[in-house]
């Protein structure tokens, strides 16, 4: 694939009132790779992947994709990325089927038939116009990861993607993610759980909990 | 297309909702109904009185109804993906507005000429009276979404937000209330009624931005 | 010129270059405003009509135009902290609300001292007290939001919004209470246009104005001091002058 995705981090420094999370942080991801954000509860993970997202803010360093900083091709950065978080983005009333045509909405892709194909993959199919507010933790975890299937976006930013997951919605994201990856998409994730994503070159990167 | 479909959105999670949407409009209701039994049942003290009263019940309402702006989408992480969406922020933003004021301010325009008539406001004025609050409570719904965005992360917010926009709405209130007002009392009520539309279109320009920058800022911590 | 304003902006070259700074306008500030009120009090004559009440402009004027001045410095450093991301801009806004919502406060106690003799009653709606009233709100405001997050940081973006939203609003208050004022005759025009003056009245205003902008740099500059320590706390030329490991 396109040799230029690249996600680049440079001496990334992040603090949060009075804590440093992270002091000149480099690391390169590129395609076809997946990055692991290693640490303590409460060292930091979420808030890194916020700013690699560009919703977080850093105090010092510069996040670049595909060579260009951020704050130079915000729009097109956000066309190329999907992000779920610890919150599901879902919301409780509305049906499966309609969060996923919001999310389409969101997206900037076309409501296209495939919602179908989509919910099927993601186990949803027989609950897809129920609301979400009747359905189990793990189908509206479920519900969020269809948004990952919805675009063709090269970066998935993952916050504990396997919370509140059952065993099979664990083999099924695991698939997700080894699919993204062998066609070079790339994926960045934090999680306490182990997740073999072999044989796929995951890197990580450590946050140390520092005074 | 994308638009009605965030459009649809709104309205059909207003729809399901709709006991919490009646919030600030049944507040509206009480709150008028207040005055009389705090002053004193007279009608020509009521009619004076209710150009004023109708804007003020007004206001707060709108006021107390934008806290719900972005809350729940906070809360359940949808506002992030709205920031992270390749659409623009402001556009999003400037239709969650508009529908909201759809679902919660239109009816209160539409209920104020059943508190004209509690309050025996003259009925050959109600149309500027109508007109008046059409035209100023979109422009209140826009700066309670600059302060809903401002303190939509904070647990003190639903008190904090009538504190920062309050004072913001000092123009809007004279001229809404002078409109109804001189409407009452036969004087023409066109320079109060431009005014507001005038003011209508800078709120439509400007706030977006605001909100947007305010709701980016909002989460970035 | 360029050069020295980017190390102005430097946290610890602006902390010594105010410390040496604030107190030679400190005790200029004094001297001024003790000369203005000599001026004032005594040489100036009394109002043919108000007599010796009018001398409250000499407090009330200056205090009025700081208040507003204090503004335009609160919502211009917030619009320059926003754009070029300066941390001193941040500051300076901080450090003016509170300074500017004093002289509101002030204007508004020496209006209605004033009002007392000149119409009987120690509040009047009238134009400018409402205007002022309502300029005391948006101060109130910001520094309500400035100090509601805990992050700093983000109070003061947060804040800085709100400033320039309320910049964009200030003359838009201004003209609608000044619109309502006249819809309803209230009591207008405190006093006369300034050419009515006699010099030996309009001098020592003006000098009370020179002096209360040199007393509002002052104290900015000392209240900046503290700001730029309370955000730099974790740094190391900070620990060096408190003398903490």
């Amino acid at each position: 694939m396109d040799h230029e995705d690249q996600l680049s981090v440079d001496n990334l420094s992040i603090w949060r009132g009075e804590r440093c999370l992270c002091r000149d942080l480099s690391f390169r991801v590129s395609s076809g790779e997946a990055l692991q954000v290693q640490g303590h509860n409460g060292a930091g993970k979420t808030t890194l992947i916020r700013v690699l997202t560009g919703l977080g803010r850093a105090d010092a360093g510069e996040v670049r994709w595909r060579g260009q900083t951020l704050r130079r091709c915000a729009d097109e950065y956000r066309g190329s990325l999907a992000y779920l978080g610890h919150n599901n983005g879902v919301k409780l009333g509305l049906s499966p089927r309609e969060n996923i045509a919001v999310a389409s909405a969101l997206l900037a892709v076309p409501i296209t038939s495939n919602v179908d194909a989509v919910l099927e993959k993601v186990g949803l199919r027989t609950h897809a116009d129920l609301p979400c507010g009747m359905l189990s933790m793990g189908q509206r975890r479920r519900t969020a990861l269809a948004r990952l299937l919805l675009a063709n976006v090269r970066l998935w930013f993952l916050d504990e993607p396997l919370a509140s997951l059952d065993v099979a919605g664990v083999t099924l994201l695991t698939g997700m993610l080894k699919t993204h990856l062998t066609g070079g998409g790339i994926v960045v994730f934090a999680t306490h759980q182990t997740m073999d994503l072999a044989p796929c070159p995951v890197k990580t990167v450590m946050l140390e909990t520092s005074a | 297309m994308k638009f009605t479909a965030l459009i649809e959105r709104d309205l059909r999670l207003a729809y399901r909702r709709r006991g919490e949407l009646a919030t600030p409009v049944i507040f509206f209701v009480i709150v008028t109904a207040l005055f009389p039994l705090a002053l004193n049942p007279d009608p020509a003290l009521l009619r004076t009185l209710a150009p004023g009263v109708i804007w003020v019940a007004a206001l707060l309402a709108v006021l107390i109804g934008q806290d719900s702006l972005f809350k729940t989408d906070y809360e359940d992480g949808s506002l992030e993906l709205m920031l992270l969406s390749p659409i623009t922020l402001e556009w999003i933003v400037l239709l969650r507005v508009f529908t909201h004021w759809l679902v919660t301010g239109l009816p209160l325009v539409i209920l104020s000429l059943l508190i004209a008539l509690l309050l025996d406001y003259p009925m050959q004025a109600v149309g500027a009276l109508i007109l008046s609050l059409f035209l100023g409570t979109p422009i209140l719904s826009f700066l309670g979404a600059v302060g809903a965005s401002l303190t939509v992360g904070l647990r003190r917010g639903v008190m904090l937000l009538p504190i920062l926009v309050l004072p913001l709405t000092v123009p809007v209130l004279i001229f809404g209330a002078a409109a109804a007002g001189r409407a009452a009392v036969g004087d023409p009520v066109a320079a109060p009624l431009y005014f507001l539309g005038a003011m209508l279109m800078l709120a439509i320009t400007l706030a977006p931005f605001a909100i947007a920058a305010g709701l980016r800022i909002s989460l970035e911590s | 010129m360029f050069v020295w304003f980017h190390k102005l902006a430097s946290p610890p070259f602006f902390y010594r270059f105010a410390d040496k700074l604030a107190p030679w306008l400190g005790w200029m500030s004094l001297l001024v405003i003790l000369a203005g009120l000599y001026g004032g009090l005594w040489l100036s004559p009394p109002d043919y009509q108000q007599g010796d009440g009018f001398r409250i402009i000499y407090v009330h004027v200056p205090s009025a135009w700081i208040s507003m001045m204090a503004y335009m410095v609160m919502a211009t450093a917030a619009a320059i902290g926003l754009i070029w991301r300066m941390k001193l801009a941040h500051a300076v806004s901080a450090a003016a609300a509170p300074l500017g919502a004093s002289f509101t406060f002030l204007a508004l106690v020496t209006g209605s001292l004033w009002g007392k003799p000149m119409w009987g009653t120690y509040w009047v709606w009238d134009a400018r007290l409402t205007s002022e009233l309502i300029l005391l709100f948006l101060y109130l405001g910001y520094i309500a939001l400035n100090h509601a997050f805990e992050d700093r940081r983000t109070g003061d973006r947060a804040s800085a919004i709100l400033a320039i939203v309320g910049a964009v609003n200030v003359p838009i208050i201004h003209f609608s209470v000044n619109w309502w004022n006249t819809l309803h005759q209230g009591p207008t025009v405190f006093f006369g246009p300034k050419a009515e003056m006699p010099p030996s009245m309009y001098i020592p205003l003006f000098i009370m104005m020179f002096g209360f902008m040199l007393f509002f740099a002052a104290f900015m500059l000392k209240r900046l001091q503290v700001e730029v320590l309370q955000r730099e706390r974790n740094t190391a030329w900070v620990r060096d002058l408190v003398g903490q490991p």
